[in-house]
């Protein structure tokens, strides 16, 4: 290892690598760019755990651009197996090249043997892509919906990054890829898989950074609206709903107000816009019994 | 690597701690703040007494890390320390209060930590004393013989209330316990397994066998979807009007966790919400019963089921937990609150999970009648309603939850 790891030329410190983010359109906190400094330094994966909107996903894309490198995502599901995150065999092109090589003249039934269980009849899926592009970006998504046997294999790759293929033998990653695994913590994943990689928990960015990203994400905007749609957002998260919006809903939000024209954010049209923000019809209840207008201008004056 | 520090001449500019001002380098340097080995192994020691699963792996982790970043910056060995020893957002309020009282000084946090998540300093409080904890060494195999012996007399107490017992019947009670599972009903997985009856080809399988044949076609192979016991969540009342049960309940809940391949969850209700399934961790009943009494900061409380039930459903549940699952409340229904908000989170937890069970000891008591006000507002969202006072009634809740016996309520 030379001591660098993945990190791109330039980048001296967590502080350096904020720089890049925030290039790319990312803006990180300092625990977050620490986390990602050290996973790509030390080839370890960062284990991203927050509340959905967060912003966990978007890292990956983030460390993707900041790298230069393709994105490969696995997104988990329950019931994921090896034959849909690792490899499989190819086996319709498997029988269609014995079968040519039979009507060949000089059918040579070892070679062929050898020839069908090679590396071009194996369909790399994600993980296996991962090992094999270097450098790589490596997200795997939601691993708390998948199950916990999963889990154990993930930790197997995970730890030296390398497959072994009962049929070819073990296919090892040259370079790591950089590794973002992110969990809405449905279900508590196994601490060996956690122990593996960074642990960073993340939360709802604080007002300033909350405002900036919205700028950053709808250039459209005027200054005025982002601030009035992000106090109005961080209102909401304190309105006790079922389901608080997180910094994606800002987003669409600002985005739903610039659509349709507004400098700022008003009660009218803050309730024809609600959809894109509050997502429970007990919640849209709650926010119009909260009188819309009131929170609105509490939050602006807040902010 | 350590030579970082001196690769950048602006760190020294940075120097935290005065001690580590004094001409030191990483690695180096005797202070308590600078070293980041000493920091480590301290912190490391300190969050094991805390309750923290930290082992030295971990640790060697973080020194790695520490030096990795700039090990001279308090903020750089407050991430490193983190990221490398905590594994739960439950973990974070602990590390940070033990970063404070090690480093002597403010935690670099960002801003405050919404509420929900500090959680009270624990207060160990007695459990009521239950079976010798001289079977605490006691090999699986040993118990198991001694779960033979007892099994005719549990027999006899198996009908019994178990408040009414003496210190010996709750012994043989206790390790009764520990016998008995808690799968949730079966359901059919997305995993498929081979089968040998017809249904979908596994294409695998079959071209594998038609390599084997040299290409010629052989008989298909199939695949059938296997079976997985769905997730089961029990919420436990430990409020001061269900005291004579709650130790039972939770031991029923630590069997019910020890199962493997089955996804059990544990919240206690008592003035408030509390998950012990970590502190339910571990085979030995006596000792998960200690984590669980040292992490629930009040047993005896008053109940507020409507308000706690809401606790659970936003944090937990919602998310993930209740869905598809089969959710156990075991709770007498005292409500101190409007027993209305009950109703509407039962609601709420009727539409989320697969089967919500009602568990009320008191039920077993002649003469009873659901009239607690908020039992009242919450049995039209439930599926099943038993008692769960006696072993017997126990092991009718596993059937109910297993999904082998299935009463109204």
């Amino acid at each position: 290892m030379d001591g660098r790891g993945l990190l791109p030329v330039g980048v001296e410190s967590p502080a350096d690598l904020v720089g890049r983010l925030a290039e790319v359109g990312y803006l990180a906190d300092e625990g977050l760019a620490t986390a990602a400094y050290l996973g790509l330094r030390l080839h370890r994966p960062l284990f991203c755990e927050g509340e959905a909107g967060v912003g966990k996903t978007e890292l990956a894309k983030a460390l993707a651009s900041v790298l230069d490198a393709p994105l490969i995502r696995l997104q988990c599901y329950e019931g994921i197996e090896a034959s849909q995150a690792l490899y499989d065999w190819d086996f319709p092109r498997q029988l269609l090249h014995l079968r040519t090589a039979e009507a060949a003249a000089d059918f040579d039934p070892t070679a062929v043997e050898q020839e069908l269980w090679s590396r071009r009849f194996l369909i790399a899926r994600p993980l296996l892509q991962a090992l094999e592009t270097s450098p790589s970006v490596l997200l795997v998504d939601e691993v708390d919906r998948a199950d916990d046997e999963f889990e154990a294999f993930l930790l197997e790759v995970l730890s030296d990054f390398s497959v072994t293929v009962p049929e070819l033998g073990t296919l090892r990653a040259e370079v790591p890829p950089a590794v973002v695994v992110t969990s809405n913590r449905t279900r508590d994943v196994h601490d060996a898989l956690k122990r593996r990689c960074y642990y960073h928990w993340l939360e709802h960015p604080e007002f300033d950074r909350e405002v900036a990203i919205v700028r950053l994400r709808v250039p459209e905007a005027s200054d005025r609206l982002c601030a009035e749609v992000t106090a109005a957002a961080h209102a909401l998260r304190d309105a006790d709903l079922l389901k608080p919006p997180g910094i994606a809903e800002t987003v669409d939000w600002a985005q739903a107000l610039t659509a349709l024209g507004a400098p700022g954010l008003d009660p009218g049209l803050a309730a024809a816009t609600l959809g894109a923000v509050v997502k429970y019809r007990e919640d849209v209840e709650r926010v119009r019994s909260l009188d819309v207008g009131a929170l609105l201008t509490r939050a602006v004056m807040g902010a | 690597m350590s030579g970082r520090a001196g690769d950048r001449p602006a760190a020294a500019a940075r120097l935290v701690s005065a001690g580590a001002g004094s001409g030191a380098t990483a690695g180096h340097t005797t202070d308590g703040v600078g070293d980041p080995v000493r920091v480590m192994v301290g912190l490391g020691r300190a969050l094991d007494s805390a309750g923290l699963r930290v082992g030295p792996d971990r640790v060697a982790e973080a020194v790695r890390a520490a030096v990795a970043l700039d090990p001279t910056r308090r903020t750089d060995l407050y991430w490193a320390g983190r990221l490398t020893l905590c594994a739960n957002p439950d973990d974070l309020p602990k590390y940070d209060a033990v970063f404070a009282a090690l480093t002597a000084g403010d935690v670099p946090r960002l801003r405050p930590r919404p509420q929900h998540l500090v959680r009270a300093v624990p207060v160990t409080l007695a459990i009521p004393d239950a079976g010798d904890s001289d079977d605490d060494e006691e090999t699986e195999a040993g118990a198991d013989t001694v779960l033979r012996a007892a099994a005719s007399s549990v027999e006899t107490l198996r009908h019994k209330d178990v408040t009414t017992l003496g210190a010996a019947e709750r012994a043989r009670l206790d390790q009764a316990l520990a016998a008995l599972s808690l799968p949730g009903e079966s359901r059919p997985s997305r995993r498929r397994r081979p089968s040998p009856h017809p249904g979908a080809v596994d294409p695998r399988r079959t071209v594998r066998a038609l390599l084997r044949s040299g290409g010629e076609p052989v008989r298909p192979r199939w695949t059938r979807r296997s079976v997985r016991p769905r997730p089961v969540v029990l919420l436990v009342d430990v409020s001061g009007s269900m005291s004579g049960y709650a130790d039972v309940l939770l031991r029923f809940a630590h069997a019910a966790t020890r199962r493997r391949g089955v996804r059990t969850e544990v919240f206690t209700l008592g003035t408030r919400l509390t998950r012990v399934t970590r502190e339910m961790a571990g085979p030995d009943p006596e000792r998960a019963m200690g984590a669980v009494a040292a992490a629930v900061p009040d047993w005896s409380g008053g109940t507020r089921l409507g308000l706690l039930l809401r606790e659970f459903l936003d944090r937990w549940g919602q998310r993930g937990v209740a869905r598809g699952a089969v959710v156990v409340i075991m709770s007498d229904g005292w409500e101190r609150d409007d027993p209305a908000v009950l109703g509407a989170q039962m609601r709420r937890l009727a539409l989320l999970a697969r089967r919500v069970v009602w568990c009320n000891p008191r039920a077993g008591r002649a003469g009873f009648a659901p009239l607690a006000g908020g039992l009242a507002a919450a049995l039209p969202y439930v599926d099943d309603f038993v008692s769960g006072h006696s072993l017997a009634a126990l092991e009718q809740l596993a059937r109910i939850v297993a999904g082998v016996e299935v009463r109204g309520a």
